[in-house]
This record gives structure tokens, C-alpha cells and sequence, in this order.
């Protein structure tokens, strides 16, 4: 487009440090958070790091166990609210969106700029209950020992953990509205991208879940400091009621982590097909029902919790029909492949990635929804193995698979690609490394949240912690590489992947308001097959 | 479960359900690997593959892999369902084992009064109904040789059962996290074939459960009020266990275990009809295992057997 080369882009309008931080432009946003949510990254990791060295041997030799428990209550705690649930929303999803439906902004600029303080107090608190010494309960907060057992610091945690919420409840309500109220001239909700079907489903889930975990987080608060009996039995409470509570939110939240992260891979594998995605309207609705289905699910975290035999086989059922969605997904995207053009760069080889991690990940999410096999493998590392199959083979690889893929589009910089591909495939290798393990030591029986093991487990137990040595480097080399790029990497012209979508229409980066003139849409997405 | 010794009935039959999951889920990712590695390679740019005539939607496709899947969930689910339905009902002729959890141990209460800590000794082939309560958070009972785990609550009993076959010393660990010494908090449990059951029985002597009961009951001053001599107006343990209760709000409630617990740590929520409110609480000052020891002893004084009416 000529005329481009003069405007300033959105980088070069506002460099002070005052200026980003009263931004009310909605891709610097996705820039804080970004950084915010990569501190966060590193910070978890880190604490996972400490644990898998603890688990190198079967004594509890490197750390005592009180403090080994406050590891991977960190981990957990840090992992989810501080970067799985904000990653591919917060980051991707504010700085394309707008982009993508031809908007200038999210229809609330300053709610957004509000939602990344949120977040930044909600770290504030969880940095500050690590410095205090931490929390012992586990990211899950269960009843009545959080309450009235930890003397460690549940407050500051559930503090935090609280603020964040209100952080992600905001951005879903922005979303929501912008999906709904800003779309350019000719874009049908049909011909919407699967990444934006995929944040508008997203946020219902933010929206309508997340208050119950801040309602449950004020009643751990509220039984904690005033001894008002909600869940201990001793004070007349139910500690069951608290697991309700808890997962009506924390499962249809494995929905907030993932459906972003389905939207990344339909968008990525589509641009190095080049070829139109296969079952859009299947894709949308797969979309909408794992939304919904998701918040009635809840119960199969609990068939051993004292919940009743006839209700764990209501949510039994359930969660194999939320499983039905998520094959038709896998299915399309291995249809969509066929009688392609397909270039394998960095960004595709982690969607196929994803495509492999997570269907392991949801297969062996069958044999925990099969109430007579969960018996033998809830709290087990097989669980364990299994959401990290989903959170980190699924949602991590697409979150860096959709960095890679907008980076030119965000930075105006090109990654070097060898390095790239290179740090794509050794994550894949040390990420089965680490988990796959996982899923035999679980079989075996070996419980999760272990400080010290029987010796029997300890050969699988020093897989795992050799593989987890190969996934931290392979994490640290995006690092590298991306900040080296830029400084040092060349200059990405405006669609370096010749792919469809408004984003890649206007500049890289983009200006300002996005678009110098109103993009108009006649068509569908993923016309890449359309001369 | 390579290595995982099949000591269960169960075991054996979670074991063939697992394994055929996972030889289901081997196809399918097996299929979809094949199918995406064909495409990956037929189809990568530059290759003079045949590109035309390809199209972006098939009704006929995309309902067969709605409706395939669907059926062979619902497949899976009900076989699940079958055995869930026998993991979670105890047989009838199940002898019952108390199990108390705290923050770090297993107190084990056999009828016959014989007390363990960390260790459960059971017979093969007689089927054993644990009975479970926790003095103070969530604990979980596992033994991943009897494929069987239940959640141990605060403040309410649970159950799981399940019938030894092999005669060894098998792991327990606790699968809920519970506080510092979560994964101290371990054991075993030994399967002993029943000559050497019931010599193990037969090794220490002692009083029964009931037994035990009686003198906690006048221990704790329970039958200061509670015994037909005093001279207090208090509701008649002879004939309580199993009855039906008519309590002060008008309700009625059967006099089970739960009830006669709740009854001692939780006295005013469950008033009987015709009594002044004036039982104290013992919440703190008498152990969960010695409520059990209470419970035994009042069942001794005269059970009623009653069918349980619906809708209680």
C-alpha cells in the first residue's frame, strides 16, 4: 500500500516508558501483558525446574518438604492465572482482534489498559507471598486444609489469584463486545477467523466462570480470617461444597486455556496449506460447544471426593460427549492438509505439534472420564501428565507457534528461522521426554505432589527430569533469538507468509488506528486457494 | 501397570479395560499420524502432487466423525459404568474395617478390636469394607495393587471395598494432598491367606470394638446421662442403632453411624424429640477412632433391623 512507508507505526508514536504505561492502544497492551506473562513464564519454570531436580532421586534431598510443597503450589498457582489463562487471549488475542475484524481498537481501550493493572496487582501480591515465605496448599486450594490447617500465606495467594480474575473477567467483557459491535463493513460472524470465533468463546467461558472462583476465593478468605464455617466440618461445614465451587470454574478455565489455542492452529495451519480450513461451520460450532459443555463437566475431578455414585456417572457421561468436539477439530485439521501446498516453517511445525500433543492429551482424558479407570489414576502422575499434555504440549506450543507466526506482523521484524525450527523441534522432544514418563509412573501408581518416592520409580522419575533439562533450553532459545531479531533481524515486509486475513492488509507494524483506510470484506476467511 | 501386581478382583478387570483403551487410542492416534504424515509429504510445496478438485467441506465426513466417536464414547462409558456401578457396592457379606486418617497416619480398627497404625492386614478372598473418616483435612486411601482409591473426609465417613487375591505386602499411599508429610504418609497393606489371618488374629489379645466402647462410655461420662440408672432424662441407647429418630423439628432420621456421630461432635443440629437441648459437644475431645469405639458399642446394645424407608 504505498503511502505506508511514511506513517509512523504504533511502536514509533509514544516511546516513553509514561506513554506505554497509559496506553490505551490496545497491540502496546498486548505488548505488556506479553512481557508480563514472559517474566511470569520464566518465573514458573523455574519453580518447575527446582521440582523435577528434587524428583531427579527418590529422597527428599534437595529441598525440605514443606518447601517442596510450596514449589509446585507456585508452579500451579503462577503457571495458570499468570500465563496459561492470559497468554494466547491477552497477548495474541488484544493485539490481533481488532486487526482481524477491521476494527481500530477493542470497544473499551481503557478497560483493557485497566485489566493489564489488574493482572500486574494480582502478580504484585503472588511475587510478594513467595517473598514471604509461600503458600503449602496446593494451586487447588482444597478445604479444609487450606482454611484452617496451612499457616502458611493462603491470604496473599488467594489474594492475588483473586485480582487476576477480575483482570480476565474485563478482558472477556471487552471481547465480547468488540466481536459484537465492531466488525468492519462485509464481516458476517461467518466469515470470521477461527482465532476471533475462538477468543468470542473464549471470553463467554471468562465471563460467566470466573466469578464463581472469586465468590469461592472470598469464602476460603472469610472461613480463614472469621472463622465462619463454610467448608470445615468442625466449624459445620462441607469441604466437598468447596470442590464444587472450585471446579465449576477450574475445568471450564482448561477451555479458557485451550479453545485460544485451537483458534492459533486453524489460523496457522491454514496459511502454510494454503488452503481454506476444512469444515468451517463444524469448526465454529465445535467451538460454542465446548464452551458450553465445558461448565457441566466439572464433577469428574471428583469421583473419588465422597461426591454420589450417580452423579459421578452424570459427569462420566458428560465428559465424554466434551470430547466429541474436540475429535471433529483434530479430524478437520488433518482433512484441511489434504491436497495442500504445504511449507513447513516454524510456526507450522508447532501447530502440527499441538495437533499430535493435544490429542494425546484428550485420549488420555477418556481414561480419566471413565469413572472405573479414574478410580486407579486420579492423583496419580498420569493426571499430571495428562493436563500437561493439554496446558503445555496443547496451549504452550500454540502460544509460541502464534508468536512466531504475528512476530513480523507485531515487531516488523523477521525471527531466524533455522533457529527457530530448530528450538520448535527440540521443545517437541523434550517436552514428551518430560511428561510421557509421566503417564507410566502414573499407571504405576505413583501418587502425585510427592516429595519423596518409593525407589521403584525412580528410573522414570530421571527421564523425566532429563527431558525437563531439554524442554528449559529449548524455551530459553526463542528468547534468544527473538529479542536478537530485534536488534539484528531483517525487516518483515507487510505479509511475509502471503497469508489471508485483515491483519496481514495493513502495515507491519501496524499504525496507530490499525488500518489507513476502513478495510472492506467479501468473502470468507482463508481464501488462499482464490487468485 | 507392567509392574503392578493384580491383588484384587478388580484388578485384573480395570487392567483389561485400561488396556483396551489404550489399544483404541493407539489406533486412533496411529490413523491420524499415518493420514498426516502422508498429506505432510504428498502434499509439501514443490511436489507435483494432484491438487485439483479438492474441497473444504463434506456433510458426510464431518458426521461420521461426530457420530463414530460418539458411539464409541458411549461404549466405553457404559462398560465403565458396569464396573463403577460394583467398585462402589460393597456385597453384603463384607466385613467391615474402620480406617481414621490424620495428618500423617492410618489408624486401622478391626471389629474384633485390634488396633493397627500404617498397616491393614486382611485375608484373601474375604471381601472388606473400609469405613472412613478423617480427624482433620482430606486424605485419600489408596492402593494402587486393588486399583481402589477413595477420598477419607473430615466430618463424614466414606467407603470403598474390594476382595484380596494374592497374599503379599502391597503399598498404600495417601493420594490427596494433605500438609508437609503428604508423601510420608504411607503403609502397606498385607494379604495373608486365612490360616495365617487367623493366627495374626489370634496373637495379641484384647477387647472388642464394643468392648472398648463400654469403658469409653463411662470413661467420658457418657453414662451419667445416658445409662437407664441416672437419673437424667436422656434419650435410651437399648434398641437406638438403625431405628428411626423422631427428632425435635418434626423430621425423622434413621440412627445410623453418621447420625450417632454428628449426634456426639454435633449434638444440637439433630435433636431428639422429647429432650431439652443440653448435650454438650465432644468435637475435639473425643477421637474419631473412639467414636467409632462408641458407635460399635452402641450397635451391641441392640440393633434394630429396619428396612430403610424411601426418601430417607
Amino acid at each position: 500500500m504505498p503511502g505506508n512507508e511514511q506513517a509512523p507505526n504504533y511502536l514509533q508514536v509514544g516511546t516513553t516508558l509514561r506513554s506505554w504505561l497509559t496506553t490505551h492502544d490496545h497491540k502496546k497492551i498486548g505488548i505488556l501483558y506479553a512481557l508480563a506473562i514472559t517474566f511470569f513464564f520464566f518465573l514458573g519454570g523455574a519453580a518447575a525446574a527446582l521440582i523435577r531436580l528434587e524428583l531427579a532421586t527418590p529422597a527428599g534431598d534437595l529441598m525440605t518438604a514443606k518447601t517442596y510443597n510450596k514449589m509446585f503450589t507456585f508452579h500451579g498457582v503462577v503457571m495458570v492465572w499468570f500465563f496459561l489463562i492470559p497468554s494466547i487471549p491477552a497477548t495474541l488475542g488484544n493485539f490481533l482482534l481488532p486487526l482481524m475484524i477491521g476494527a481500530r481498537d477493542v470497544a473499551f481501550p481503557r478497560l483493557n489498559l485497566l485489566s493489564w493493572y489488574l493482572y500486574i496487582g494480582g502478580g504484585l501480591f503472588t511475587v510478594a507471598c513467595l517473598l514471604m515465605g509461600g503458600v503449602d496448599t496446593g494451586w487447588t486450594f482444597y478445604t479444609p486444609f487450606s482454611t484452617m490447617f496451612s499457616n502458611s500465606h493462603v491470604i496473599l495467594a488467594v489474594v492475588g489469584v483473586f485480582i487476576v480474575g477480575f483482570s480476565s473477567i474485563l478482558t472477556g467483557l471487552n471481547f465480547i463486545v468488540t466481536v459484537h459491535t465492531m466488525r468492519t463493513r462485509g464481516m458476517t460472524w461467518f466469515r470470521l477467523p477461527l482465532f476471533v470465533w475462538s477468543m468470542y468463546g473464549v471470553s463467554l467461558v471468562m465471563m460467566l466462570a470466573t466469578p464463581v472462583l472469586a465468590m469461592t476465593l472470598v469464602l476460603i478468605a472469610v472461613e480463614r480470617l472469621g472463622g465462619v464455617g463454610i467448608f470445615d466440618p468442625a466449624l459445620g461445614g462441607d469441604p466437598v461444597l468447596f470442590q464444587h465451587f472450585f471446579w465449576f470454574y477450574s475445568h471450564p478455565a482448561v477451555y479458557i486455556m485451550i479453545l485460544p489455542a485451537m483458534g492459533v492452529v486453524s489460523e496457522v495451519i491454514t496459511a502454510s496449506v494454503r488452503r481454506r480450513i476444512f469444515g468451517y461451520r463444524f469448526m465454529v460450532y465445535s467451538i460454542l460447544g465446548i464452551a458450553v459443555v465445558g461448565f457441566t463437566v466439572w464433577g469428574h475431578h471428583m469421583f473419588v471426593a465422597g461426591q454420589s455414585m450417580y452423579a459421578s456417572i452424570v459427569f462420566s457421561i458428560l465428559s465424554f460427549i466434551i470430547a466429541v468436539p474436540s475429535a471433529i477439530k483434530v479430524f478437520n485439521w488433518t482433512a484441511t492438509l489434504y491436497k495442500g501446498d504445504i511449507t513447513f516453517r516454524a510456526p507450522m511445525i508447532y501447530a502440527l505439534g499441538f495437533v499430535g500433543l493435544f490429542m494425546v492429551g484428550g485420549l488420555t482424558g477418556l481414561f480419566l472420564a471413565a469413572t472405573a479407570l479414574d478410580v486407579n489414576l486420579t492423583d496419580t502422575y498420569f493426571v499430571v501428565a495428562h493436563f500437561h499434555y493439554i496446558m503445555v504440549g496443547g496451549a504452550v506450543m500454540a502460544y509460541l507457534g502464534g508468536v512466531h507466526f504475528w512476530w513480523p506482523k507485531i515487531t516488523g521484524r523477521m525471527y531466524p528461522e533455522s533457529w527457530a525450527r530448530f528450538a520448535a523441534i527440540v521443545m517437541f522432544f523434550g517436552f514428551n521426554l518430560t511428561f510421557f514418563p509421566q503417564f507410566l509412573l502414573g499407571a504405576e501408581g505413583m501418587p502425585r505432589r510427592y516429595h519423596e518416592y518409593p525407589a521403584k520409580y525412580e528410573l522414570l522419575n530421571v527421564l523425566s527430569s532429563a527431558g525437563a533439562s531439554l524442554l528449559a533450553l529449548a524455551y530459553l532459545l526463542p528468547l534468544g533469538y527473538l529479542l536478537w531479531s530485534l536488534a539484528r533481524g531483517g525487516k518483515a515486509p507487510d505479509n511475509p507468509w502471503d497469508a489471508r486475513g485483515l491483519e496481514w492488509e495493513t502495515s507491519s507494524p501496524p499504525p496507530p488506528g490499525n488500518f489507513l483506510v476502513q478495510p472492506e470484506v467479501e468473502g470468507g476467511p482463508y481464501a488462499y486457494e482464490e487468485p | 501397570m507392567s509392574t503392578l501386581p493384580q491383588a484384587s478382583t478388580f484388578a485384573g478387570r480395570v487392567d483389561g479395560m485400561f488396556y483396551a483403551l489404550l489399544a483404541l487410542s493407539g489406533v486412533v492416534v496411529l490413523g491420524v499420524f499415518v493420514a498426516m504424515i502422508w498429506f505432510a509429504v504428498k502434499y509439501r510445496h514443490g511436489t507435483a502432487a494432484n491438487r485439483k478438485g479438492n474441497s473444504h467441506r463434506d456433510m458426510g465426513l464431518e458426521l461420521a466423525w461426530t457420530l463414530i466417536p460418539l458411539l464409541m464414547f458411549v461404549g466405553i462409558f457404559a462398560w465403565s459404568v458396569k464396573l463403577w456401578i460394583e467398585l462402589r457396592t460393597p456385597p453384603a457379606d463384607a466385613s467391615t474395617v474402620y480406617v481414621v486418617a490424620r495428618q500423617w497416619m492410618w489408624k486401622v480398627q478391626h471389629p474384633d478390636g485390634r488396633r493397627e497404625i500404617n498397616t491393614l492386614h486382611v485375608p484373601v478372598g474375604q471381601p472388606i469394607r473400609l469405613v472412613m473418616i478423617s480427624e482433620d483435612v482430606i486424605h485419600s486411601f489408596y492402593v494402587p495393587a486393588f486399583r481402589i482409591k477413595q477420598d477419607v473426609l473430615p466430618g463424614r465417613y466414606t467407603d470403598q471395598w474390594f476382595t484380596a487375591t494374592q497374599p503379599g505386602t502391597y503399598d498404600l499411599f495417601c493420594a490427596e494432598f494433605c500438609g508437609t508429610d503428604h508423601s510420608r504418609m504411607g503403609g502397606s497393606v498385607v494379604v495373608m491367606n486365612m490360616a495365617d489371618y487367623q493366627r495374626w488374629l489370634r496373637g495379641e489379645s484384647h477387647d472388642g470394638l464394643a468392648a472398648q466402647g463400654a469403658a469409653l462410655f463411662r470413661r467420658f461420662g457418657c453414662s451419667g446421662c445416658h445409662d437407664p440408672a441416672a437419673g437424667v432424662h436422656a434419650p435410651d441407647l437399648d434398641g437406638l442403632y438403625g431405628s428411626t429418630v423422631p427428632l425435635a423439628d418434626g423430621t425423622q432420621v434413621r440412627a445410623d453411624d453418621r447420625y450417632i456421630h454428628d449426634s456426639i461432635v454435633l449434638p444440637l443440629s439433630q435433636v431428639a424429640a422429647g429432650y431439652p437441648p443440653v448435650m454438650p459437644s465432644y468435637q475435639g475431645r473425643i477421637g474419631e477412632d473412639d467414636i467409632l469405639a462408641l458407635t460399635a458399642y452402641i450397635k451391641s446394645r441392640g440393633a434394630t433391623q429396619e428396612t430403610p424407608h424411601a426418601g430417607q
